[in-house]
């Protein structure tokens, strides 16, 4: 079959591979009928994460249809099933899934061992997206394994279209799950730095979980016209200080919850000089994110406000004003999406015509051009958000 | 990361049989081979700098190879990252700069002249090509300006941003966090 396959820094080919094949009993092979490619892919592709290996198969947004079902899955699935594919892999059994902490399951991390060592403890296996997560071969290719498949799923009604329902296994439930962290009164204001796909969901979480005010935070003009265009009150912050304005719309009380969906590759520009600096030290490997949106929010956040992150972080971030944050005594959440935890009220959302994900896609491609949307999703070119890819 | 030779593919995971067309471009291929470049010479200049000073006859400029090779190297790492923009530019700097001490060595009637100027025809070349990759890179990946699309037609809400105002309000799925 074909796939998307890392090769290194900026380098991902579209190759020829191997099939994969059924390895245990709860495993479920699809034919991958869309995929996408997620800003998660991009600190891959710019090998910020370590812990990939030449050969992987990258991708955690996927969809499609059931082609072999092993024997333990049998009972939950069959051959023919349209599913979305969480990109959290989990059991469904173990004391974390039984709290509905999908994305720490106990079980799914078949290199639970090694990422013990680095992280003190495991989380849940993840597809396409390092070692260290379990390296299980990813979806943007033709065809993918899907371990622990009785529960690692969703199943969609045919009334809806890819597009609509594909979002599902990530940006949207991450989204969401991001603006549920902010506990929404009526009252509230909600600030999201980051319009990318990610940042577009939050806003209409927010939107939709009833926040007085939502406020989005970019530079890509694109971007923050779709974000307004979601009911989104936009500042760029190429052409104006973040911190006053949000002082100037909140009457200087500050956002009640701030998200971060930006994450370890905040914008470096001189503007923002605390991101140079960064970007050295990131270069010397003597610190591994950005972290000038989390200095922002902790400095601009309404005292007792709440600071959520679902943007990836993956070691050490320098210079956090941590004095700051605890004496103005915010609460921080944050994690990789509990998928599943969301699914059932989030399609509801759709099938209700309350919400329709595909708003967010500008770019459709084959498989084949997949290398190259990836530079393009980077470079933002042809105002670019959201990339999805027909194998 | 040396915890990273810890890691293996599992052995029933698709295998790599052909590899095909890839996202790194002419442009970025060029900047990798003219990083890995920089990175040579300048451990060259770093560590044996009287290789270079000997044959020009600038014997006693030692340390301002040394600094030039330490110059080199960053310009190097930068090409080599996905900042390879900025890196490419440096590499132009720096061979103005390599220039300009070239000829300010030249003496009337020298013989040192004569090796000085193969040095800067090299260079010369150099610099072309490092301008060409410069300008390749900066084309390859920049944002066209011009008419942007606001994409204001994408609320992502079938029945208008109004209606959406807190619809998912006791729909009992903000619990749970
Ligand atoms: N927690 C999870 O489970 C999860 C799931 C999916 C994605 N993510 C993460 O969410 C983040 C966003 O993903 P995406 O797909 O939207 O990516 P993206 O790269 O398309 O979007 C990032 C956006 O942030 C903007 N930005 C950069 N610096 C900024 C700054 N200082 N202030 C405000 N905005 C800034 C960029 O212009 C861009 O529009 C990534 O870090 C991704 O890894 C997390
Ligand atoms: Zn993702
Ligand atoms: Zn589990």
């Amino acid at each position: 079959m074909r796939a998307l396959v890392w090769h290194g820094k900026e380098d991902i080919r579209c190759d020829e591979v191997s099939d994969p094949e059924i390895q245990d009993d709860r495993d479920a092979i699809i034919k991958v009928t869309s995929c996408a490619i997620c800003g998660s892919d991009l600190h891959l592709f710019h090998n910020l994460i370590p812990a990939m290996l030449p050969g992987d198969i990258v991708g955690h947004e996927m969809m499609g249809e059931v082609v072999e079902v092993g024997r333990g899955a049998a009972g939950a699935l069959q051959k023919g099933d349209r599913i979305v594919v969480p990109f959290t892999i989990y059991c469904g059994e173990c004391d974390q899934c039984r709290r509905g902490n999908f994305s720490v399951c106990e079980r799914s991390n078949r290199n639970a061992r090694i990422q013990e060592n680095v992280f003190g403890h495991a989380t849940a296996g993840l597809f396409g997206y390092t070692h260290l997560t379990g390296g299980y071969p990813g979806g943007q290719a033709e065809y993918v394994r899907v371990p622990f498949a009785d529960r690692t799923h969703i199943k969609v009604p045919d009334s809806l279209s890819d597009e609509q329902v594909l979002f599902l296994g990530d940006i949207l439930p991450t989204g969401w799950q991001a603006a549920v962290q902010c506990d929404i009164k009526p009252t509230d204001t909600v600030a999201v730095w980051g319009c990318g796909p990610v940042g577009q969901m939050a806003i209409r979480s927010a939107v939709l979980l009833g926040a007085k005010q939502v406020i989005a935070i970019d530079r890509l003009p694109e971007r923050l016209g779709m974000a307004a265009a979601g009911g989104a009150v936009a500042i760029n912050f190429d052409d104006e200080s973040v911190i006053e304005r949000l002082d100037e719309l909140t009457g200087g009380k500050g956002p009640d919850a701030c998200i971060d969906a930006v994450g370890m590759e905040s914008h470096v520009g001189f503007a923002q000089p605390d991101t140079v600096y960064d970007r050295a030290k990131q270069m010397m490997m003597l610190e591994n994110d950005r972290g000038h949106v989390l200095r922002e929010m902790i400095y601009v956040c309404r005292p007792a406000g709440v600071i959520s992150i679902p943007g990836v972080y993956s070691g050490l971030v320098d210079k956090i004003p941590f004095g700051l944050a605890m004496n103005k005594g915010l609460t921080f959440r944050m994690g990789q999406t509990h998928v599943n935890r969301w699914t059932e009220g989030l399609l509801k959302l759709i099938e209700d015509g309350l919400l329709d994900p595909s708003f967010v896609i500008t770019h459709t491609a084959s498989l084949e051009d997949g290398p190259e949307m990836y530079p393009l999703f980077r470079d933002k070119r042809d105002q670019c958000v959201k990339v999805v890819l027909k194998p | 990361m040396t915890f990273l030779s810890q890691f293996a593919r599992s052995e029933r995971d698709p295998r790599l049989l052909k590899s095909g067309s890839g996202s790194l471009g002419l442009p970025d291929r060029l900047a990798k081979g003219l990083g890995w470049f920089s990175l040579a010479l300048g451990a060259a200049e770093l560590f044996a700098p009287g290789r270079i000073t000997r044959p020009l006859g600038l014997q006693g400029k030692e340390t301002i190879v040394r600094a030039y090779g330490m110059r080199e190297i960053a310009s190097g790492l930068l090409s080599l990252s996905i900042d390879k923009k900025a890196g490419l530019w440096s590499r132009v700097a720096g061979d103005v700069v390599d220039l300009v001490t070239l000829f300010n060595a030249m003496r009337p009637g020298a013989r040192r002249n004569e090796n000085l100027t193969v040095a800067m025809v090299v260079v010369l070349g150099v610099t072309l090509l490092d301008l060409l990759s410069s300008t390749a890179v900066t084309v390859a990946h920049r944002r066209p300006a011009g008419s942007f699309k606001r994409y204001a037609d994408r609320s992502g809400y079938p029945q208008g941003v109004e209606d959406a105002r807190g619809a998912a309000r006791g729909r009992g799925m903000a619990g749970a966090g």
